[in-house]
């Protein structure tokens, strides 16, 4: 993927905001931010944003390209939808925030130890397999994807979490065999091909 | 009153021996004394939720709602499309809107769909639980079905984001919405009033992937309840309701605090008032058990 990012630099020189508007989803308002900073105040992860939405916006105008998709701040969003509630602007705040995350993640530039981006990975994956969740592979999952050793431990301390589901009902140990799905897997997959085929040929356009 | 029928939207976390089970179970008893029936729209997908960008793209991701509206269309083709879950709905609601307001946008997820031989009308609305039963029942005729209030109960009304924000419940503000706390009352128990984590994150997915950060959160939600006098807390959430349900204890070892604090669904309060039985009402899916409803649905 870093052969993307080499034909992105090239093709947007230092015009960041072009680049972000022509491949984030929703990047088109960037520019529409007054720097109020409301959204910022918004965040209910807000002190662990290296760089809140409104600075953010503020560096994409800026072009400081690297430091904004290097930052683990856009993977702090909760999705509470409490920026686009209150910015007078009407920004769809959270969707650029995604995109930018998605972006960053295409390029390979997204830290590559962000808990959440790996756990939206797994889940991204985990979903498209089979049509539906599988809740207990990506439990699993999550818990041992900082190595072996960290998931006995992550599993340990959760193992009365997992039990309380278990118990209530609201967790299967069947579902490590096979678990929920639909039924025209053949189907989805298909229509996701062909969406990532449309998105990837928009995306070519541009580097032209 | 005639039947109501929808096209149902349940969701991965309302499968059988899935986290929110529960939820399905006393969805059911309560669309039974409601009259209402859900036909479930066949081999739906996963929406994604708020946490599928990493690895979609935008138009992957509207393809997965818009195959949902597209099976939806074809089998129910004059029902509006119910969703119990939020995040459920927020992601089929928002793709309802921006396929009906882009064109382009709609004619490349109908190439996508096309793979499968499905088309996308996208022109039936999203709706949560909560609206059909304040918009097409309201809270005189859910009242009268009542037959066990909730007497001496004190409840959280926790409404948290995504029913909140950005669509919200007709008629309510963002700030201060009224709807759970007019349900519980309806049902005869009593709303905790000004209760000031209302419509606060839980941490949403993040609870999995930063639990440190998202339980400092909860915490605050979880004592906000406990500081109105609340005997529990009722949410129209799924990850809501998890989130705040199953890290008690791990909160209470972080924090030295002793929270013992039942997390349902205002259809869970809606079933026991409506004189289901217990099991009706899901109430053997609690990790922590509502023993004040268990005792009201066991007279
Ligand atoms: S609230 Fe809106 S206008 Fe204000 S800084 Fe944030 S994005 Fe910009
Ligand atoms: S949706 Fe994301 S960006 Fe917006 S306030 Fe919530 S955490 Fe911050």
């Amino acid at each position: 993927m870093s052969n993307m990012n080499t034909a992105m630099i090239e093709k947007y020189r230092n015009n960041f905001l072009k680049e972000v508007e022509a491949n984030v989803e929703e990047g088109e308002w960037v520019k529409m931010c007054m720097q109020c900073g409301v959204c910022s105040g918004s965040c209910p992860l807000g002190p662990y944003w290296d760089h809140p939405p409104q600075e953010i916006f503020m560096m994409i105008r800026a072009g400081k390209r690297e430091e904004v998709l290097s930052s683990s701040s856009m993977w702090m969003c909760t999705s509470c939808y409490n920026c686009i509630a209150r910015c007078p602007r009407g920004l769809p705040i959270t969707h650029i925030m995604h995109g930018l995350a998605h972006y960053a993640d295409r390029l390979g530039l997204a830290p590559k130890e962000q808990p959440t981006r790996k756990f939206a990975k797994h889940f991204w994956d985990n979903l498209t397999k089979k049509g539906r969740v599988n809740e207990l592979k990506l439990g699993l999952k999550l818990y041992f994807m900082n190595g072996f050793g960290e998931g006995i431990k992550t599993a340990m301390k959760m193992k009365d979490v997992g039990l309380g589901m278990w118990k209530s009902k609201r967790l299967s140990i069947g579902e490590l065999w096979g678990g929920h799905s639909i039924k025209d897997t053949k189907g989805l997959h298909a229509i996701l091909n062909k969406a990532r085929e449309i998105e990837e040929a928009k995306a070519k356009k541009f580097e032209g | 009153m005639a039947k109501k029928e929808y096209s149902f939207y349940p969701g991965c976390s309302s499968q059988k021996a899935a986290s929110a089970s529960n939820y399905q179970v006393s969805i059911d008893s309560m669309c039974d004394v409601l009259d209402i029936q859900l036909n479930e729209i066949p081999d739906w997908n996963c929406c994604s939720a708020s946490i599928g960008y990493a690895g979609g793209g935008e138009l992957p991701r509207l393809a997965l709602s818009a195959r949902n509206m597209a099976l939806s269309e074809q089998a129910h083709p004059d029902q509006d499309i119910v969703a119990t879950c939020a995040a459920c709905w927020l992601a089929t609601k928002e793709t309802q809107e921006r396929l009906h307001d882009d064109s382009a946008l709609m004619e490349e997820t109908n190439q996508a769909l096309a793979e499968a031989g499905l088309k996308v009308k996208a022109d039936k609305n999203i709706r949560h639980m909560v609206e059909v039963l304040i918009e097409d029942i309201g809270y005189d005729e859910l009242g009268s079905k009542v037959q066990k209030p909730l007497e001496g109960i004190k409840i959280a009304g926790y409404v948290g984001c995504q029913t909140n924000r950005p669509f919200g419940i007709a008629g309510e503000s963002f700030e201060n919405p009224k709807y759970l706390d007019k349900l519980v009352e309806t049902m005869g128990a009593d709303p905790v009033e000004n209760y000031d984590r209302k419509v606060s994150c839980c941490g949403g997915a993040l609870a999995f992937s930063e639990p440190e950060k998202s339980q400092a959160l909860i915490k605050e939600i979880i004592e906000a309840a406990y500081d109105g006098g609340a005997d529990m807390i009722v949410t129209p959430c799924p990850v809501c309701q998890m989130n705040v349900e199953v890290y008690q204890n791990h909160i209470n070892k972080t924090y030295n605090t002793k929270f013992n604090m039942p997390v349902v669904y205002y259809s869970t309060l809606m079933s026991v008032a409506y004189g289901k039985s217990a099991k009706e009402a899901g109430l053997d899916g609690q990790v922590i058990r509502a023993k004040k409803l268990e005792e009201i649905a066991g007279k």
